[in-house]
């Protein structure tokens, strides 16, 4: 070992992770996007389908509709959270902490399973306003695209957070002192120095909910019931229940298109620092 | 930090925020002791019949111990690879480090969906040369979870290894040891909690992994997860709503414990 020179030993450390990845991901991607152009027959007709089809396009609008509201309620509520538990008293931070971690690490068939509990027709919020004779006939709050975005929007505000929080930390305190001195009011330094200063974090925020947003599948597939399909629940239905293998590739090929232009963005605005 | 404290206004938004977190997770309980066949709330009585299924139908105890083995062997693969990479990084500082560890991230970033997909791909291929690490087999599932955690336990490897004093390397280097008594001496005894936290969250995310699951299972390899999406999609089994409480139950748990034990060290 002793006689290694650093290259060697370099590339026998490094080798088998990147091997592994190379051929049990990198390869078989590329196979994936093989069968966009093969399946059913050589061509680039799939995403002339993607382009033309009325249905692929409707999801596809619905999944950027759905995001778009997805990033922006769940940015503002990580913001409101994050501001708790950077800035409260150590008690706040310490319980605020408690309500972002442990939704966090459980499960998001866990999470939207607890949607369907509170918003279906026999659920909680539904049963209360029965009984307490607001409504006669169930809310339809579940199975719909209200329930996708309550259900995705709950999932998603612990990734809004992190950033969040870490631009909120790194933050110039004596600029805060000076605003202060010069006898800004609580709601003026917050709108015009705190929320300014933590721009990069939120546009971090927005861009990391977005990007994970967009390939989602388990919370649309739940709370939707199949009628709010996104694009990701559609690769699904394309590969299990109305077979279309190339479509679904196509679709696939599409999404890691957008996702990287997305990322490449993100490392433009921000530096990779700044995210975590 | 104690010059600009939250006002009324952004104590109640937070709260709010807070309330909404907890909120689904709260609400499993109610519905898990329903006396009803159906997914609804108790109306007078409570009953514990969802948690006796969890015991006495066997396919419940037969996922969680397979969900079990797919986590540890799925933790292993990736933690040993994972940490023989970030060493190679932390040691020796390739050229293009930086793309290499983007490189290695890929499974973390692009949608899960896509994952999902190419790893059916991979399995169904293997599956024309051997069935045992194929579509639908256990090991192949731990393959493909072992994928998808990977990143992960790099990202925290890389992190613990970054607050590790490179002068102590150094003196090691300088006393003649090789690269292995430097990786194996020095190096990992200085990450070692890292490492541990590196496995545990493979460990967790192979244990609730379900989006690639999906695509890579059918009937044989029938994961926890793999279960309680069945028991969700048609019919809801409130049995899902008492195996919920049983999991969040553990995760406040765990979290606790760390949380006192952090404390304590200071």
């Amino acid at each position: 070992m002793q006689t290694l020179s650093n290259r060697t030993g370099a590339a026998l450390f490094l080798a088998p992770l990147l091997l592994f990845l190379s051929l049990a991901y990198v390869v078989p991607f590329l196979g994936v996007a093989g069968w966009s152009v093969t399946l059913p027959e050589p061509g680039i007709g799939q995403y002339s389908v993607l382009l033309s089809d009325p249905l692929v396009q409707s999801v596809f609008i619905r999944t950027f509709r759905i995001c778009a509201i997805v990033t922006l309620a769940s940015v503002t509520c990580a913001y409101a959270i994050a501001f708790l538990w950077v800035r409260g008293t150590p008690l706040q931070r310490r319980i605020t902490e408690f309500c972002i971690l442990v939704p966090f690490w459980i499960s998001v068939l866990t999470r939207a399973f607890g949607w369907v509990a509170l918003l279906s027709n026999r659920g909680l919020i539904n049963t209360w306003l029965q009984s307490l004779g607001f409504i006669s006939e169930p809310l339809a709050l579940v199975r719909n695209e209200f329930g996708v975005i309550v259900g995705m929007t709950h999932f998603l505000i612990p990734f809004a957070v992190f950033p969040l929080a870490s631009a909120m930390r790194n933050l110039d305190e004596r600029v805060l002192l000076a605003a202060r001195g010069l006898g800004a009011s609580r709601t003026r330094i917050f709108w015009t120095v705190f929320v300014p200063m933590t721009m990069s974090g939120i546009i971090g925020a927005a861009l990391i909910v977005f990007v994970f947003a967009l390939g989602f599948f388990v919370t649309p597939a739940i709370l939707g019931g199949g009628r709010s399909v996104m694009v990701a629940e559609l690769v699904y239905v394309r590969l299990f229940q109305s077979p279309d293998w190339g479509l679904a590739a196509a679709i696939s090929v599409v999404l890691v298109l957008i996702v990287g232009a997305l990322m490449a963005l993100l490392f433009r605005t921000l530096k990779p620092a700044q995210m975590v | 930090m104690t010059s600009y404290r939250p006002g009324p206004v952004a104590l109640v938004l937070g709260t709010l925020v807070a309330l909404f977190l907890l909120m689904p997770l709260l609400a499993v309980v109610p519905v898990s002791l329903t006396p009803s066949r159906m997914l609804s709330m108790p109306s007078g009585e409570l009953s514990l019949r969802h948690y006796r299924t969890l015991i006495e139908d066997p396919r419940w105890l037969q996922s969680i111990l397979l969900s079990l083995r797919i986590g540890i062997v799925s933790s292993l693969i990736s933690t040993v690879l994972a940490l023989t990479f970030s060493l190679g990084i932390w040691m020796f500082r390739p050229r293009f480090s930086a793309l290499l560890v983007g490189f290695v991230l890929l499974p973390m970033v692009v949608p899960p969906v896509v994952s999902a997909l190419t790893l059916y791909f991979l399995l169904t291929s293997i599956s024309s040369v051997s069935k045992a690490i194929g579509y639908d087999s256990w090991l192949g599932v731990a393959l493909a979870h072992s994928v998808m955690t990977v990143p992960f336990a790099v990202v925290l490897l890389l992190v613990s290894l970054s607050q590790v004093d490179r002068r102590i390397d150094l003196a090691a280097r300088g006393l003649g040891a090789s690269v292995w008594e430097r990786a194996t001496k020095v190096i990992i005894p200085n990450i070692r909690f890292g490492l541990l936290t590196a496995a545990l969250l493979s460990f967790v995310l192979s244990w609730e992994e379900i989006g690639v699951t999906l695509f890579i299972t059918s009937v044989d390899a029938i994961t926890l997860p793999r279960l309680m999406w069945m028991g969700l999609r048609d019919n809801i089994n409130p049995a899902v709503a008492a195996i919920s409480v049983v999991l969040i139950l553990a995760t406040v748990a765990v979290l606790t414990a760390r949380g006192l034990l952090t404390r304590s060290k200071g």
